[in-house]
C-alpha cells in the first residue's frame, strides 16, 4: 500500500541511491502530507538513513529527484532542519552545549556574520524546551546519551524550520528522554510542522506516528500509520530481503555497472 | 649567557626581525593546525609538509633564484598537487587514506631529495642554503623573506578569524553544515589552502621534515588545558610562538645548527608537560586523585572494622591489637601501617602502647560506612533481586562513594530497614 498525497511537503520521485554502484534504495516514489509526524521503519540496512540523507542532498542520487515544498532543495534549505545520528559526531569536541545549539542559528545568520543577541535568546529558549537550560555551559563530552540527543534536538529547534528530518532520535536514550522527545514532536506536528523520523521500535510506532513509511531497499508501504502497520505489510518488510534484488545489486557492484544507461 | 642577554634584549634589529617572523609563522601554523587536529587529519599535514620540497626545487631550477616569492609559489603548487592526488587516490581506488598518505609523502619527498641533490651537485649559482629548507633556518628570516612570510602568516590568521564559525562547524559536524546549505566544499578548500600556506611559510624556520609537528603539537598540547575552542586556538598560538622564539635564539647562538629540530624539541616539551601536569586532564592530577581515593577506601575500611569489633564485643572503647584487624579483612602490612598512621593523625583513632582505640569521631565515621554497606545490600536485594549471598562484594566498593544526598534517598526509599540481608542490625545515628 503506497498512498501518494496532493500538495506534498516532501516528494521523492523515482529515487535510486547507490553506494559504490550498489543500489541501496531502488526507485522510491514517495510523497508525504504537511503537518504529519512520519515514522520511517524497516530492518537494519534497509536504507532508512540513506532515504533522509538523499532527501537532504547529503548523498548523491543515481536517479530521480527531490522536491520539498514543491521547490528545489537549495531554494528551501532555511526551512528544513536535520538531526543526524548522535554517533555521527565526536562528542569530545571542545564545545559547550550552548555552542552546539547556536550552530542551529548559523543557517539563518549566514556566512561571515557573527551571532546576535537574539540568536542566543532563541538558543536558550530551545534548550528550555528540551529541559537542558541548566546545562548551557556544560562541556558536551560530559553529557549522557539522552542529554546529547536533547542537545541535538535543541539545535534543530533553533533552526526554526517547517520540515524536520531526524535520524534515530530515540536510539540509546533513556525512557524519560524518549517521552520528552515524543511529546515535543507531537507539539511540533500540531503546530503544522512536518516531522520525519527514522525509527526502530515497532511496538511504539502506532502510538508515536500518524503516518508510517516501511522500507527495505525499496518502498514497501506509505500511508496512515494504523493502515500501514499491519501484519502482512510488516512481514513483507521484515521477512527477509528480496534475494533476486540483492543478487542484482551485488552484481552491479562487482561489474561497476551504472544505474541508468546514460 | 652574554648571547642570551643580547638576544632577549632585542637591541639588534636583525634579532627583532627574526623573532617577529618566527613568532608569526609558528603561531599561524598552530592556529590552522588546531582545525586539522580537530578534523583528525594530522597525517595529512605531514604529507603536505613533505610534499612541498619538489616544488621548491622546481621553482629554483626554473627561476634560478632564491627569491622567496617564487619559492613559495613552487612550494604552494606542489603541496596542492599532493592533496589533490591524495583525494583522488582515496576516491577512485580501493587504497585507504593511511596508505595513500604514506604513498604521497614518500613519493613527493623522495622526488624532492633527488632534485635537491642534483641541484647541489650542479654548481648552480646561489644554490647554497637551499638545503636549509630541509631542517629549517630561522636566522634566514630577514629582508624580503620576512616580508613575504609574515604577510602570508597574517593573511592566514585573518582568514581563520573571519571564517571561525564556519571552520568550527565543519570540524564538528560536516553533514549538518551541508544540510544548512553552507558551501562546505569551498570552506574545506579554504582550509586546505591555509594548511598548504602555513606549511609553506613554516618551512623556512622548521623545515619540511618536521613541519607537521608545528601544525599538530601545539593543538594537542592546548587541548589538555581547555574545553573552549577560542581558548584552545589562543593557547596553541602561544605555545607555537614560544617554540618559535626559542628556534630563533638557537639560530642566533649556533648559526650552523638547523632550527627545526630545536623548535620541535621545545614544542614537544610543552606538549609532554601538558600531558603530565595540565589541571583535570593531566596524568599527575589524575593519579593524585586515584591515590586520594585509594587512601579514603583504606581508612574507611579500617574504621569499619573498628566499628564491627566494637559491635561484636558491645564495647566501642575496646583496645585492639593491629593484627586483630587482619582477621576481618586482609590488608598488606604497609597499607595497614599507613592507614593507622593516617587515621591517628586525623584524630579518628588513638594509640596507647601497641594498642589502638577508636575515638568518637572515628566511631561515627565507621558506623556510617557500615550503615551504607548494609543499606546497599538491602537495596540490591529489593530492587535488583540479587541473591543475599551475592550482595556483599558489590556493597564493599559502593559504600565508599555514596554521597550524603544518595544516603538520604536510600534511607527514605528503603524506609529505614532494621536489618541487612544477613540479619545484622543497621546502625543509624
Amino acid at each position: 500500500m503506497i498512498r501518494q498525497v496532493n500538495d506534498p511537503v516532501l516528494e521523492l520521485h523515482d529515487l535510486t541511491v547507490t553506494y559504490n554502484k550498489k543500489p541501496v534504495l531502488w526507485g522510491v516514489d514517495l510523497s508525504l502530507p504537511k503537518g504529519a509526524l512520519v515514522g520511517i521503519m524497516g530492518p537494519n540496512g534497509a536504507g532508512k538513513s540513506t532515504l533522509i540523507k538523499a532527501a537532504m542532498g547529503l548523498v548523491p542520487l543515481s536517479s530521480g529527484f527531490v522536491k520539498i515544498f514543491d521547490q528545489e532543495l537549495d531554494a528551501v534549505r532555511k526551512k528544513i532542519s536535520y538531526v543526524p545520528q548522535r554517533e555521527s559526531v565526536d562528542w569530545d569536541f571542545p564545545a559547550s552545549v550552548m555552542d552546539v545549539v547556536l550552530m542551529g542559528r548559523y543557517g539563518k545568520v549566514g556566512m561571515f556574520k557573527g551571532l546576535r543577541k537574539a540568536d542566543r535568546e532563541i538558543a536558550h529558549d530551545c534548550l528550555k524546551k528540551v529541559s537542558m537550560e541548566n546545562f548551557a555551559q556544560r562541556q558536551i563530552s560530559q553529557l549522557s546519551g539522552g542529554q546529547q540527543q536533547r542537545v541535538f534536538l535543541a539545535r534543530a529547534l533553533a533552526q526554526e524550520a517547517d520540515l524536520y528530518f531526524m535520524d534515530e532520535p530515540f536510539a540509546g536514550v533513556d525512557a524519560a528522554t524518549e517521552r520528552a522527545i515524543i511529546t515535543l514532536l507531537k507539539e511540533m506536528s500540531a503546530q503544522g510542522k512536518t516531522v520525519i523520523v527514522v525509527h526502530h521500535d515497532l511496538q511504539s510506532a502506532t502510538r508515536y506516528f500518524d503516518w508510517a513509511v516501511l522500507l527495505n531497499l525499496r518502498l514497501v508501504a506509505s500511508g496512515p500509520a494504523e493502515e500501514v502497520i499491519t501484519t502482512p505489510l510488516l512481514q513483507e518488510t521484515y521477512g527477509g530481503k528480496l534475494t533476486l534484488l540483492s543478487e542484482v545489486g551485488n552484481l552491479m557492484q562487482k561489474e561497476q555497472y551504472p544505474t541508468r544507461e546514460n | 649567557m652574554d648571547n642570551f642577554v643580547t638576544f632577549f634584549s632585542f637591541q639588534d634589529p636583525n634579532i627583532r626581525y627574526v623573532v617577529f617572523g618566527s613568532v608569526l609563522l609558528a603561531s599561524s601554523a598552530a592556529i590552522v593546525g588546531t582545525f586539522i587536529f580537530l578534523k583528525k587529519k594530522a597525517l595529512v599535514g605531514d604529507a603536505v609538509a613533505h610534499s612541498v620540497l619538489p616544488g621548491i626545487c622546481v621553482a629554483f631550477l626554473i627561476a634560478e633564484t632564491k627569491n622567496p616569492f617564487i619559492l613559495v609559489l613552487g612550494a604552494f603548487v606542489s603541496g596542492w598537487i599532493s592533496l589533490v592526488l591524495l583525494d583522488y587516490i582515496v576516491a577512485k581506488s580501493k587504497i585507504k587514506e593511511d596508505t595513500a598518505i604514506g604513498l604521497i609523502l614518500s613519493v613527493f619527498f623522495g622526488l624532492g631529495i633527488l632534485m635537491l641533490t642534483i641541484i647541489q651537485h650542479s654548481g648552480m649559482a646561489g644554490q647554497s642554503g637551499l638545503d636549509s629548507f630541509l631542517f629549517g633556518k630561522a636566522a634566514a628570516l630577514v629582508g624580503n623573506d620576512l616580508v613575504v612570510f609574515s604577510s602570508i602568516s597574517i593573511l592566514i590568521m585573518a582568514v581563520v578569524f573571519i571564517l571561525f564559525k564556519e571552520l568550527r562547524l565543519i570540524a564538528f559536524d560536516t553533514n549538518f553544515a551541508v544540510a544548512i546549505g553552507f558551501p562546505v566544499r569551498s570552506i574545506e578548500l579554504v582550509l586546505t589552502t591555509l594548511t598548504v600556506l602555513a606549511v609553506v611559510v613554516g618551512i623556512q624556520a622548521v623545515g619540511v621534515v618536521l613541519m607537521a609537528a608545528m601544525l599538530i603539537t601545539p593543538a594537542a598540547a592546548a587541548r589538555f588545558w581547555t574545553d573552549k575552542l577560542p581558548v584552545m586556538l589562543l593557547l596553541a598560538a602561544i605555545f607555537g610562538a614560544i617554540s618559535g622564539v626559542f628556534g630563533a635564539y638557537i639560530s642566533y647562538v649556533a648559526p650552523a645548527m638547523p632550527t627545526g629540530p630545536w623548535i620541535v624539541m621545545v614544542i614537544s616539551f610543552i606538549a609532554i608537560s601538558s600531558f603530565f601536569f595540565a589541571p583535570t586532564k593531566g596524568i599527575v592530577i589524575k593519579s593524585l586523585l586515584q591515590r586520594r581515593f585509594r587512601m579514603k577506601i583504606l581508612e574507611e575500611n579500617i574504621l569499619k572494622i573498628f566499628f564491627r569489633i566494637g559491635e561484636e564485643n558491645k564495647d566501642f572503647k575496646k583496645h585492639i591489637q593491629a593484627k586483630e584487624l587482619q582477621k576481618y579483612k586482609h590488608f598488606s602490612e604497609g597499607d595497614l601501617k599507613r592507614g593507622l598512621r593516617r587515621l591517628r593523625r586525623q584524630g579518628f583513632i588513638e594509640k596507647t602502647g601497641s594498642l589502638y582505640q577508636q575515638t568518637i569521631a572515628g566511631n561515627n565515621k565507621g558506623k556510617r560506612v557500615v550503615k551504607l554497606h548494609r543499606l546497599w545490600e538491602v537495596y540490591l536485594m529489593q530492587y535488583l533481586r540479587i541473591a543475599p549471598d551475592h550482595v556483599h562484594e558489590d556493597a564493599e566498593s559502593i559504600e565508599h562513594i555514596i554521597t550524603p544526598e544518595i544516603e538520604k534517598e536510600l534511607e527514605e526509599k528503603l524506609n529505614f530497614p532494621q536489618h541487612d540481608p544477613h540479619q545484622s542490625q543497621i546502625p543509624y545515628q
